[in-house]
């Protein structure tokens, strides 16, 4: 279940920066600088891809910086209570 | 303001001043006289050159919604020395409607804020039918048309005279982009981009107020500010009014960031922060983000930012969040107070040459 979750975000990272060998513990912060549109997209891909909403207080950037940060961070908001999910 | 419920089917469209962005030109009997399919030697009608040239001089833009042979037509604007006027041009065989949609879409405006110049009265129903916003305007009208106060903007920034070559070199930049080999990072390195900081100056507040009205994505707290009020501010010893602007291999994007901070006492105050949106991609939001906090940092003071959440600018919220603002309450007005928590505030990208003014 969480190794499916890391592929797809693996997958997704991997498209903005090709080539690289990346680990699922890799700070991805480090390989390039991260502009507005890269945050959004990511931010957006977690949430429509696994079907959640990222709660203000979970958007900090230490849940973002590694493959292994990211897939913690759905599997923590799935078993969670259903916050905001059904949203429009 | 005009909210969008009052905008229905059979109103018309507000006249606010300076509302046109982009005035989409019908060709036969409209730009030149006759038909081309007809005459392949048409001409110009009288005042269609010198109204190119003063809508362009205003920074509004100028295309095309025309139904004929789309290299036939290029062909004969460009022997009239008036084709580089047209951006996205539409000549084709559909519906206007869908020409001038297609216009307000790869212009990135939006569809009220253009006008649609047309001999026949048919033509301006079908498009008003689809789009009541878009102003119409019948061809006998030119070149009366440009002196109604929809088509004259606030002001006329230095960046507006330049809006039309910004338009093409994106053009030129996007092509270059799509056609790139490699990744997105090596992309930005090649363009040699150029980011300036500097304090506003009094001849740069009229661009700055027509940033804070023209900017959503990229803005976090959605107030306007007039000139006045920036003028006031830039002048304040307890302000600082920080504008940016951006150029590359391709040309400039004009003067695309504004920040205004409130710099006295122990926490300085970052009270807007706003960035173009056709720089989103670029990194630049947060390399100006970076300069304040180090700003800040050199002075010994803590740096607390105001976010206003309005539906279109959660990109800004994320923006704050990656470069380390953490949430630290609310103030009266219903602000969100983020404060910058982090001593370590990375160099700027190695993929661009950053200059910072007195």
């Amino acid at each position: 279940m969480s190794d499916t979750i890391a592929k797809s975000i693996r997958d997704f990272v991997l498209k903005r920066f090709p080539g690289v060998g990346l680990k699922d513990d890799v700070d991805i912060f480090t390989l390039g600088f991260v502009n507005s549109l890269f945050a959004m997209e990511l931010v957006m891909f977690l949430e429509q891809e696994f079907s959640l909403k990222i709660p203000n207080e979970e958007m900090r950037l230490d849940n973002f910086r590694t493959v292994d940060g990211m897939t913690e961070l759905v599997a923590r908001l799935r078993t969670g209570a259903p916050a905001g999910v059904g949203e429009a | 303001m005009t909210k969008a419920q009052d905008v229905t089917a059979t109103e018309r469209p507000p006249k606010t001043k300076g509302r046109v962005k982009c005035v989409v030109w019908d060709l036969d009997n409209t730009v030149w006289d006759g038909t081309l399919l007809e005459d392949a030697d048409v001409k110009l009608r009288p005042g269609v050159r010198e109204t190119l040239e003063a809508l362009d001089a205003r920074g509004i833009l100028n295309s095309i919604a025309s139904r004929n042979d789309h290299d036939n037509a290029m062909q004969r604007l460009d022997a009239l020395g008036v084709a580089d006027f047209f951006l996205a041009p539409q000549i084709n065989w559909g519906p206007k409607s869908s020409s001038v949609a297609a216009v307000a879409q790869a212009l990135n405006i939006g569809i009220d804020a253009l006008a649609f110049v047309d001999d026949q009265p048919f033509e301006r129903e079908e498009v008003a039918h689809s789009h009541p916003q878009v102003l119409g305007v019948d061809a006998a009208d030119v070149p009366a048309f440009a002196d109604r106060p929809e088509f004259h903007p606030r002001f006329i920034t230095e960046d507006a005279g330049k809006r039309r070559s910004m338009y093409r070199s994106g053009e030129q930049r996007t092509h270059a982009e799509e056609n790139f080999d490699g990744a997105p990072e090596e992309f930005l390195a090649s363009l040699g981009m150029v980011f300036t900081i500097d304090r506003a100056q009094v001849e740069d507040l009229q661009r700055a107020e027509e940033l804070t009205v023209r900017t959503n994505q990229l803005n976090s707290t959605g107030v306007t500010y007039s000139y006045e009020e920036l003028r006031e501010l830039s002048a304040s010893e307890d302000h600082l009014l920080l504008m940016a602007g951006l150029d590359d291999r391709f040309g400039t994007y004009g003067r695309i960031g504004l920040a205004l901070v409130q710099t006295d006492g122990p926490v300085w105050h970052l009270k807007l922060l706003l960035m173009s949106c056709r720089v989103m991609n670029r990194g630049v939001g947060t390399v100006l983000l970076h300069h304040i906090m180090r700003l800040a940092q050199d002075r010994g003071a803590r740096l607390q930012a105001d976010f206003v959440p309005t539906d279109r600018n959660r990109v800004m919220y994320v923006t704050y969040r990656f470069a380390g603002f953490e949430e630290a309450g609310k103030r009266d007005n219903g602000a969100l107070v983020l404060q910058a928590s982090v001593d370590d505030i990375p160099s700027p990208p190695a993929y661009l040459d950053l200059r910072i003014g007195d």
